[in-house]
């Protein structure tokens, strides 16, 4: 009844002594999510938490433990180098939480990424994570807003995924996977890539898809679904009373050169059978009408 | 980061970009002293006085001028641009205050063109662009006769392959061998200095066929600031918003807007919502946001207090909407943080708060208990309706 993490997914967090890491890490655990194993270079050997072995590289730590699953939190200037090193361990799922990656480092690991021919896939960075509620919590979301059940959550915002589930769980609606993509102007999944799971997982019956201003992403999407999509889609697209040229706190939220505007996705994923929540609080309820 | 066209010439001049010879100057003393040197040092009486202002446009505006008669002039020249309020499609109605002079050669030239780098963020890559209608707003051109506009993406392993730069070149009709080196040239300032923008606008091909960068419009990207410390040195603060500078100080995301409704949110998506639904509700009755501002997940309280103490200073905010989905940030330290500020600096517009998330029972004790005049909203629609209905309600 999910997406690319459940109850089996074996967590390695890099970066697990620092503030984040270790915070993070710990509510992971709390929530249920099998931390396997963390990785701090310098660090190897120790014990997090008393029970999660520290490594110092992240092939160690696959090597000892099976994690099939990283979770990054290392600061901007050696983020990208942690995703390069997941990547070469060969991780399956590489969930990078770090905001402020310069955009030259985000470009190069985004070409060793399509090299790898689908071996690995990589979530954000500049997001919140990803969870399969009631099975695995990868991330800083708050776990106890979610219940499990059959609607796909996917959000270029991480306080905007949390309120799309504060809706949906206050209507009695669960949630299959909810997976922040992140605020980035180069990143690792986009919404095609998401959309494409949910349609092909026969547990996730619905859709709430939020983008914002900056990009064509929202304007890939609205064309899969328009193509592909089996199920219904309700959307939110945040920014409409942004003023152009100005970057709205994500990296990616801007209007360049008229380009990436909120009307524009929204006409687009009109055209392609999506309903668009009129506000920001009729998320899951526009859904609800769909379903 | 914005930086002006002096600093990204010599930028230019580092990386083997050819400029045309010039010098910067804060006064208009230093304007004919750099006028004096360039005719000397040229042989010719032509100079080029230039407002340096962050916004485009600049010669449309009337801070561009030719003077023919050398020093003479170009004092005259910088005598009434230095000082002045530049007006541009960029800068808005108010225009820009002229601080800086750029005193530039005049060259003999044949042809205007375009040449420009921007990240491509749908294909991720750096891409180039070139059109031999230079001189005029490409955005213009991209939206008129884009098959004017030729297209090359760099693969970051490669670099710029000589073929890509050859392209070019043979579609703008320039030396091949001059503008690949140009390209060359570019393409490392680029990567090296973590630029997100990098544009010349025009590039021009003079009589002879020397190819040379006219004009330098540059922006990085700010993730990239921790490598960079000199970029410290090349920020203007007299081209940003005080108040949007202000919070950047203490680690805030603020953009100033037109409206009158003061806001502070946790989270870019969900500030940016909350100013769409406050115009949503409020567009029929005169309200509309004043500000965006996101305090990020990871905010203490001192920060929440120098938010929200920001917003109170605002003469145009006439009411504030509150609106925070805890996750990390906890709804306690949002709570104590607004109290903090309304009770130093007094609390005279109508607030609404919408507390959801973590410690949000904690957080709704502490403003219930802090004696101020608040609103509770249940939901994100409760609160921008209670918003309108005291904003519109006041007038």
């Amino acid at each position: 009844m999910s997406v690319l993490v459940d109850k089996n997914t074996k967590l390695l967090v890099q970066g697990i002594t620092g503030s984040a890491g270790s915070f993070h890490a710990k509510q992971c655990l709390e929530y249920g999510t099998q931390v396997v194993a963390g990785v701090t270079p310098g660090r190897g050997g120790e014990k997090f938490e008393g029970k999660v072995p520290v490594f110092d590289t992240v092939k160690q730590a696959v090597k000892a433990t099976g994690a099939n699953a990283s979770v990054i939190f290392v600061p901007p200037p050696g983020a990208a180098d942690a995703i390069l090193e997941a990547f070469d361990a060969e991780i399956p799922l590489v969930v990078c939480i770090t905001e402020g990656i310069p955009v030259m480092d985000m470009i190069k690991v985004r070409r060793v990424l399509e090299g790898l021919g689908g071996k690995s896939r990589l979530i954000g960075p500049n997001c919140p994570g990803i969870i399969t509620p009631g099975q695995c919590k990868i991330g800083i979301m708050p776990g106890h807003i979610h219940k499990a059940g059959n609607i796909g959550v996917v959000s270029r915002s991480g306080t905007l995924t949390y309120e799309a589930v504060g809706q949906l769980t206050a209507l009695g609606i669960g949630q299959s996977t909810c997976i922040g993509i992140g605020g980035d102007p180069v990143s690792g999944m986009d919404f095609v890539d998401v959309l494409t799971l949910f349609n092909e997982d026969k547990d996730t019956h619905g859709v709430i898809m939020i983008g914002e201003i900056g990009g064509g992403a929202e304007e890939r999407g609205a064309a899969y679904i328009k193509a592909n999509m089996k199920k219904p889609v309700a959307c939110f697209i945040a920014g409409t009373t942004a003023p152009p040229g100005k970057r709205m706190g994500h990296a990616g939220a801007i209007i360049s050169g008229g380009k990436g505007t909120a009307s524009a996705k929204m006409e687009a994923l009109v055209a392609a059978g999506c309903k668009i929540a009129p506000t920001p609080s009729d998320m899951a309820s526009t859904l609800k009408s769909m379903m | 980061m914005k930086i002006h066209e002096y600093q990204g010439k010599q930028l230019f001049q580092k990386y083997g970009v050819p400029i045309p010879k010039g010098y910067p100057a804060f006064t208009v003393e230093e304007a004919e002293a750099a006028a004096k040197k360039l005719v000397d040092e040229t042989k010719s009486n032509v100079v080029v006085v230039k407002a340096q202002i962050h916004a485009g446009g600049r010669g449309k505006g009337g801070g561009v001028k030719v003077a023919k008669g050398g020093a003479a002039e170009a004092k005259e020249l910088a005598q009434k641009i230095l000082g002045m309020q530049l007006k541009t499609h960029q800068t808005g109605p108010e225009g820009q205050k002229v601080r800086r002079l750029y005193i530039e050669q005049g060259l003999p030239i044949k042809r205007e063109l375009y040449l420009g780098a921007v990240i491509d963020r749908d294909k991720r890559r750096i891409a180039f662009m070139a059109s031999t209608e230079g001189g005029v707003e490409i955005e213009k051109v991209a939206a008129e006769t884009p098959e004017k506009i030729l297209t090359v993406h760099v693969d970051p392993v490669v670099g710029l392959a000589g073929y890509q730069a050859r392209e070019l070149a043979f579609a703008l009709k320039l030396d091949p061998k001059k503008f690949t080196k140009l390209m060359a040239s570019l393409y490392e300032l680029f990567v090296k200095e973590d630029c997100s923008l990098c544009e010349i606008n025009p590039l021009v091909e003079l009589e002879g066929g020397d190819i040379v960068a006219l004009d330098a419009k540059l922006n990085f990207d700010d993730n990239a600031d921790f490598r960079h410390q000199e970029w410290k040195a090349l920020f203007d603060k007299d081209e940003e918003d005080p108040v949007e500078m202000e919070a950047k100080e203490v680690g805030l995301n603020y953009v100033s807007l037109d409206g009158n409704v003061g806001c502070l949110v946790n989270g870019a998506g969900l500030a940016m919502a909350t100013m769409d639904i406050i115009k949503h509700a409020g567009e029929k009755h005169g309200v509309a946001p004043a500000n965006f501002l996101d305090v990020g997940g990871g905010a203490n309280q001192e920060q929440v207090t120098k938010a929200f103490k920001m917003i109170l200073r605002s003469p145009k905010v006439k009411a504030i909407f509150v609106n925070i989905f805890g996750g990390i940030m906890k709804c306690d330290v949002i709570a104590s943080g607004v109290v903090a500020a309304a009770k130093e600096l007094g609390l005279k517009v109508p607030l609404v708060v919408r507390l959801e998330g973590t410690n949000v029972e904690l957080g709704r004790k502490i403003l219930n208990e802090s004696g101020l005049a608040i609103q509770a909203a249940t939901t994100m629609a409760d609160g921008a309706q209670k918003i309108v209905a005291s904003v519109a309600g006041a007038k």
